[in-house]
């Protein structure tokens, strides 16, 4: 009841509800590498039962559509609990066969150990070096741009866009600059539960979701990423670092990406390929450790979609859960 | 009777007097010349808004028409000051709102402006002209909105670095028609496009337009136009300066460039592609300013147009210049005076850059007037500290952060004691220093012993004990602004000092060594002195007294407590109780 209605009415608002964490991950658990990212997820209806707790987290495996999965998701109102684990093109690379309570350090590709404190800055220190924020964001955005070729901008089909492997997000990246919709820039507002000031994020600047919840989770996270990454992003400027709070998100990497498209559907980020054509609005739920499972329906084009209005904004919703 | 003046000579040689130490010591000669200065001070400065009270400032100052106000601690740049803390402009709006209705500049640094703020201020100074909002944050782009459409004479608008909230790009499209006005408009900040129709057509129309620093938004495409309707541009700031390989596109730019012949600064750069960058070379003989430090662009491309800036006197880069670069700089411009190099990763564990500390040697060599510093580098040594000071004893600001905390001088795996220590030995004026790198409590020995004219002190994960702080309080006489972080420093040096805090703007210390019952006795012992204990582990009386609180941080006032702060910071009251808070 709660946890479906935060979700639907929610605006902006934020579910404060404690949402169980952890739960054990059963051994059926396939590998980062299995899983598969198709249309025909299985469907997990969100139903009225609400009973959560007897959720088992191995279950987000179940995307894939096993009928043996699905049978033990009974969702509740938000079907299942997906963890991170279950969406690897959602955390870093590093981190696939870490263990479930790696925070974001693993995302910086420090070598330190896997274990962080609480406040999951390994061996990164708060204010340190000191560098503002301000210059962080844009450097972060400079840096993700140097490795773009502009002088081969290469028309791309839409099949160079399939998103099954995270690594061909990198790969992609290059070649997939759109040249009609490089130009637009998309910009969407993020307004996180808690924070008074909203953060932008051009849509039209990332090429799959990976990089796109990195932003994301940069942005809310205010985690001091390493800048090596291998995405390819047309650079485009964040906003300075929102005000958020520093209690949020510290730590705990587990996150999904979900959106509502037009109809009131909800959909996991990451289920279909990122340019596939729809036609739909877009609210992203970005929840942190154990969230809802949204069952998939038709697929937006993101940058097509807002491209059509003309880059209109729109506004998307981010909740954060705090475990 | 002694003879005097008639008031309006006085006032007409005063009205010569500018700076402020100047005006402050006009007033203390005599009662009459203390009523003539108050009565035609123009402009006043803040250095903390909680020092003194928007009334205190009217009662004194009726005539105000330009105010600058800064607010959180310098340390709230790298995160290290909770959200909430303070600094909300508001009051002193409200204030100067009804007392200066002549009021035309406001400068503010690290501020909490609200939108109904900026609404109030473009309605209530009908001869509103400055406004800059250095780091400021709590308004959004409607609030902006309000003061191009109300603000009929505005010259200057600059939001340096401020987080806005930006809802839109239209508030641009707010300035009338009839503005003509705009000498400075700097938007770099925001991160929506504003309509270019609208930003061509103000750009256009105001012909004394000298400083525009567009946002990253702003297209490079877009920017021959924008040239080309000013060219009396002294300041320019690009936006994305990136765009295919167009020979046209190239040349337009060129042709733009080249038509502006006062062209002294350039900033902006973001996403460079290297092959545009022809384009300025026809103004880099003029450059005095060139802020590069968003600039992903390599060695060989910043050597090249640095070769080409004779005249250069400012330089913001990467470390992507590398040594090489800072030769090249070294042995190109003459004129510099200050270098600032930025980490380009900073969070990396590896070094991706060949930059080290030979970079910076070469510059204290090559450029004779160099007097402000600051350099992020992976590696340091004594011996070119030593170097350094030896080369430039003129040097005013030097700000070294070897990224590593703690990081041992690299050849002989000592403590950067002694380099540090050559350069408050050979740098008289120095009068800003932040140090990094492992330091014991010498280094602070050396400092108290010969930083004479040092005003602001930059230390973390320094020291051994209180005898470091001890040296620095009771030897720097010049110190106004003390910032440290995760340092052993402790109650004694504290208490001992007591007195000194009196004499400074602010102290601020954070994971450090003091305890709460320190805190106590300063609140008690100096009640012209506001102590907040920052700590968001809940009240400090919930802990014994020797317990070590969070955050501090320690500023003088006059006007007595503050009453706005958020849950997490306690301010001890002149009795030495139990903090107070308002609920």
């Amino acid at each position: 009841m709660e946890n479906t209605l935060g979700l639907l009415e929610n605006s902006g608002g934020g579910i404060g509800r404690e949402v169980p964490s952890g739960g054990s991950t059963t051994g059926s658990m396939s590998t980062v590498d299995n899983l598969v990212f198709s249309s025909e997820v299985s469907s997990c209806y969100p139903d009225e039962n609400n009973d959560s707790d007897e959720l088992e987290l191995g279950l987000g495996l179940s995307l894939g559509g096993g009928a043996a999965a699905n049978k033990s998701l009974k969702p509740p109102s938000w079907a299942r609990i997906l963890t991170a684990k279950d969406l690897p093109c959602l955390v870093s690379k590093s981190s696939s066969s870490s263990s479930p309570t790696v925070p974001k350090a693993s995302h910086k590709r420090i070598a330190a150990d896997s274990v962080s404190p609480p406040n999951g800055a390994s061996s990164q220190v708060v204010g340190w070096p000191p560098v503002r924020a301000y210059r962080m964001n844009s450097l972060n955005q400079a840096k993700l741009s140097i490795t773009e070729d502009f002088s081969s901008i290469v028309d791309k089909s839409e099949n160079a866009v399939v998103n099954k492997d995270n690594n061909s997000c990198n790969k992609q990246g290059n070649d997939t600059i759109d040249k009609g919709l490089s130009k637009v820039s998309l910009f969407v507002k993020v307004n996180m539960d808690g924070t008074a000031i909203g953060r932008k994020v051009d849509l039209s600047a990332h090429n799959c979701y990976e990089t796109l919840a990195r932003t994301l989770e940069d942005m809310f996270c205010r985690s001091t990423r390493n800048a090596n990454t291998r995405s390819n992003m047309q650079g485009h400027n964040l906003m300075v670092e929102a005000g958020g709070s520093s209690k949020l998100l510290v730590g705990s990497s587990e996150y999904v990406l979900t959106y509502e498209d037009k109809e009131g559907d909800w959909m996991l980020v990451g289920d279909v390929p990122w340019r596939e054509k729809g036609n739909s609005s877009i609210a992203i739920f970005f929840f942190e450790g154990p969230c809802k499972y949204m069952e998939e329906c038709s697929y937006p084009l993101l940058v097509e979609t807002f491209g059509s209005l003309g880059q209109k904004m729109t506004n998307i919703c981010v909740l954060t859960f705090i475990f | 009777m002694a003879y005097s003046f008639p008031e309006e000579v006085l006032e007409y040689v005063f009205s010569f007097i500018n700076s402020d130490k100047d005006r402050n010591a006009v007033s203390l000669v005599c009662k009459s010349w203390y009523e003539i200065e108050r009565w035609c001070r123009r402009r006043i400065f803040i250095g903390n808004c909680y020092a003194v009270s928007p009334g205190i400032m009217i009662r004194r100052f009726p005539e105000i028409r330009s105010v600058e106000i800064k607010g959180k601690p310098h340390f709230a740049d790298f995160n290290l000051v909770p959200e909430g803390w303070g600094g909300y402009v508001y009051p002193w709006v409200i204030a100067m709102s009804r007392a200066y209705p002549w009021l035309e500049e406001i400068r503010l640094k690290r501020m909490v402006v609200s939108d109904e703020c900026l609404e109030l201020i473009s309605k209530s100074f009908k001869n509103f002209k400055v406004l800059v909002m250095s780091s400021c944050e709590g308004f959004s782009t409607d609030g902006l909105a309000s003061v191009a459409a109300n603000c009929r004479n505005l010259k200057e608008l600059d939001l340096r670095e401020s987080e806005v909230e930006d809802l839109s790009g239209h508030w641009l499209s707010h300035f009338p028609d009839t503005c003509t006005s705009l000498v400075s408009l700097n938007i770099a900040c925001l991160g929506s496009e504003v309509s270019f129709s609208a930003l061509e057509r103000l750009v256009s129309r105001c012909p004394n337009l000298r400083m525009l620093q567009l946002n990253r938004a702003v297209p490079l495409e877009k920017l021959p136009n924008l040239l080309r309707g000013a060219p009396q541009l002294a300041e320019l700031g690009t936006g994305a300066y990136s765009a295919e390989l167009r020979p046209e596109l190239l040349s337009s730019l060129l042709d733009a460039f080249t038509g502006c012949k006062k062209l002294k600064g350039l900033s902006g750069f973001w996403d460079v592609v290297p092959a545009y960058l022809p384009a300025i070379y026809p103004v880099c003989h003029g450059l005095t300013s060139l802020n590069l430090s968003y600039a992903t662009i390599q060695s060989p491309d910043i050597s090249k147009l640095i070769s080409q800036c004779q005249n250069l006197q400012r330089l913001w880069v990467l470390d992507y210049i590398e040594d090489g670069g800072l030769d090249i700089l070294a042995t190109t411009c003459k004129n510099l005076e200050e270098l600032r190099v930025f980490p380009s990763d900073p969070y990396g564990v590896e070094q991706n850059v060949s930059l080290t500390e030979q970079g910076l040697v070469s510059v204290s060599e090559g450029c004779p007037k160099l007097q402000s510093v600051l350099y992020f580098c992976r590696r340091m040594s004594n011996a070119s500290l030593v170097t350094i000071a030896q080369n430039r004893p003129n040097l005013i600001r030097f700000r070294l952060c070897i990224i590593e905390a703690r990081a041992t001088d690299y050849l002989t795996l000592e403590p950067l004691d002694a380099g540090f220590g050559a350069i408050v030995e050979n740098c008289r004026e120095l009068r800003r220093l932040s140090l990094s790198g492992l330091l014991t409590d010498r280094v602070f020995e050396y400092i108290g012993k010969h930083a004479k004219k040092l005003e602001m002190l930059s230390i973390a994960f320094a020291g051994d004990g209180d005898l470091g702080l001890h040296h620095v309080l009771s030897g720097c006489e010049s110190l106004r602004k003390l910032e440290i972080r995760d340092s052993p420093f402790g109650d004694k040096a504290l208490l001992a000092n007591a007195a000194k805090l009196e004499t400074m703007r602010s102290l601020w210390m954070s994971s450090c060594s003091v305890s709460y019952g320190a805190c106590k006795l300063l609140g008690q012992r100096l009640p012209r002195l506001n102590v907040e204990v920052i700590d968001e582990r809940g009240t400090p009386e919930s802990r014994p007294e020797s317990c070590h609180i969070e955050k501090l941080y320690i500023y003088r006032t006059v006007a007595g407590r503050r009453f706005d702060t958020p849950d997490f910071i306690w301010t001890v009251d002149e009795e030495g109780n139990a903090p107070l808070r308002i609920a």
